[in-house]
């Protein structure tokens, strides 16, 4: 077993006892990912040298160490901004931003929990997709299977966290980033509520989704990282000042007497059969806990991908539009004059996902189109958010799959776009409501023995509960125990 | 149904600074147009009584102090651009 198949609680304790130290941990990450980084390709930069000093640091300081994260090594989405660590949202455009001004409010926080940065994770560029593949790089593979995707667009976050090349990272959810990624990696992915954690020094992609949250290979773990990045950030106006509760206090309350919701969208065709039957287990064994369930109807869910693709390719129209050239990033050579500067090097620095997408975004919200598309969308999100908060009035969490099936192949979708957005039906409501939702490990296909997810959703600002939601079904499952076959730590 | 042309694609493409080639568009125009056809389920949708959801927090009119402090400095900020001259970013001239 690796050393990273401890919980934090546990590590915590040999670090303390002096049967560990951190270098070794951070060494342990490093090693791994010498083992298996060849065939995973989760990493985009590694940040060794800075890494292994600031374990020898730390080493110094065990003695007053209290918090839960000292010394854990973590890895990060390349979409969010490293003080003078490279960091490139997997895109040409940003292959030589060597030098970021600041650190992005989470990872102010992480620094303050005394985290150790390994790399910055592979993605799809700017977290436009769903398999990895959109990046400038290469694409990232499932550590189940290498000839499977690990999802996206945090697949480098997922399959690096499965990989036991780090202990935990952070990802980015914008329509199921993070849970899709989770689901087909086999560990457990949170998308917080929209305004719980700050996305200052975020790449933005479509700013009204876009969520930074947490991936581990436990939900213990997951409450920790959680506590250590949420809450309200002066440079993000869009965090919401509220007290936040102990997560780990809530954890273990049990689900006797919860109430579940099971929207039948959400089992009906396209859904694969092994994923279904592992939803009715699952209820089965909230049953068992004490919990009910009750089926319900989320009326507009059949809308909600061709409204998120609108919404979210326009805003990152927008976004994207910083990218000129001209003070950081991508610059074409030999232009004529400025208009030129602008387009080839936008034209040679994003990839063709991403200028699809800006094409999208700028028809929708273009005159002619703007009416029927764009605001159509607009209302569409009203309806979708008040399917929601219909069934908050009477259930506290809501049940689903995570994704359809298990990981498609490399290659499969990369030419068919309109099946790859549609794999995320399943999670892309949840973003355009703004509430929380995590994913957890569930089943393994029998077929392929790929790994698949148990999504559960929350009312806004409700991690507590999904948390001992998700709590409650590990520890009467084994799921989140199984890993992969790699080489490297046994 | 909306058929996105391409001389549609060039010209949205224009207004994103995006170049691209005659095969591109061509490509892109197909692409596109099956992405509002896929949008047009939406169609369906009545919405004449719906206001339109542009965020989920119920927050607004966010302000805070506008207060100067030491951020970074200028040797860094250019740092990260490929053309600069004397404290300034440099770009093709747009005088004649």
């Amino acid at each position: 077993m690796s050393i990273f198949d401890y919980t934090l609680k546990e590590l915590q304790a040999k670090l303390h006892n002096k049967e560990l130290t951190v270098t070794e941990l951070v060494q342990a990450s490093f090693d791994q990912i010498d083992a298996v980084d060849d065939e995973i390709r989760a990493f985009i930069t590694l940040n060794k040298e800075r890494a292994l000093e600031q374990a020898k640091q730390l080493d110094q300081e065990i003695d007053q160490a209290n918090n839960p994260l000292f010394g854990i090594p973590i890895g990060i989405k390349d979409n969010i901004v490293t003080k003078d660590l490279r960091t490139t949202a997997a895109s040409k455009m940003l292959d030589n931003f060597e030098h970021p001004l600041y650190d992005a409010t989470v990872i102010e926080k992480l620094s303050a929990a005394k985290t150790v940065t390994i790399g910055k994770l592979n993605m799809d560029e700017f977290a436009m997709g769903s398999s990895t593949e959109s990046s400038y790089y290469y694409p990232t593979r499932n550590p189940w299977n290498t000839d499977y995707v690990p999802g996206g667009s945090s697949g480098g976050s997922a399959a690096a966290v499965a990989g036991r090349e780090v202990f935990f990272s952070l990802g980015s959810d914008t329509g199921g980033s993070i849970r899709g990624p989770s689901s087909y990696c086999g560990v457990v992915g949170l998308k917080p509520t929209y305004g719980l954690v700050s996305r200052f020094g975020v790449i933005a992609f479509a700013s009204s989704l876009d969520q930074v949250g947490t991936i581990t290979k436990n939900v213990e773990d997951n409450a920790h990282l959680l506590q250590a990045i949420a809450g309200h950030d002066p440079m993000d106006s869009t965090t919401v000042d509220i007290d936040l509760p102990n997560y780990q206090d809530e954890l273990k309350k049990g689900v006797k007497g919860l109430k579940i919701a099971v929207p039948k969208e959400y089992l009906a065709d396209g859904i694969s059969d092994e994923v279904r039957k592992s939803v009715i287990d699952a209820l089965k064994v909230y049953e068992d806990l004490g919990a009910t369930w009750e089926e319900v109807s989320l009326p507009h869910s059949k809308y909600a991908v061709a409204a998120y693709y609108l919404i979210s390719s326009g805003e990152a129209s927008a976004n994207l539009a910083r990218f000129d050239g001209i003070r950081y990033g991508h610059r074409a050579e030999n232009v004529e004059n400025m208009i030129d500067l602008f387009k080839q090097s936008r034209s040679e620095g994003f990839g063709e996902e991403v200028k699809r997408r800006i094409l999208f975004g700028t028809i929708a919200q273009s005159s002619g189109y703007y009416e029927d598309y764009y605001k159509k969308a607009q209302q569409a999100r009203t309806l979708i958010k008040a399917d929601f908060d219909q069934i908050f009035k009477d259930y506290d969490v809501i049940i689903a799959p995570t994704t359809p099936t298990t990981a498609f192949k490399v290659g499969e979708l990369i030419d068919d776009s309109m099946t790859m957005y549609a794999n995320d039906l399943l999670t892309i409501p949840v973003n355009l409501a703004g509430v929380p939702a995590i994913s957890i490990p569930s089943g393994f296909s029998e077929e392929t023995g790929l790994p698949f997810g148990l999504q559960i959703i929350g009312k806004h600002f409700d991690e507590a509960t999904i948390y001992r939601t998700a709590y409650a079904f590990e520890q009467a499952t084994d799921y989140h125990k199984k890993r992969p076959n790699l080489g490297g730590a046994k | 149904m909306a058929q996105i042309s391409k001389e549609q694609v060039e010209q949205v493409a224009d207004i994103a600074r995006i170049a691209i080639t005659e095969e591109e568009a061509s490509v892109l125009s197909k692409q596109l147009s099956e992405m509002m056809k896929y949008a047009d389920v939406l169609k369906d949708l009545d919405t004449s009584e719906v206001e339109p959801t542009v965020q989920v927090v119920d927050l607004k009119n966010v302000m805070r102090k506008d207060e100067p402090r030491q951020w970074t400095s200028q040797e860094e900020v250019l740092n990260n651009s490929l053309d600069h001259k004397e404290g300034q970013f440099s770009v093709p001239s747009i005088l004649e």
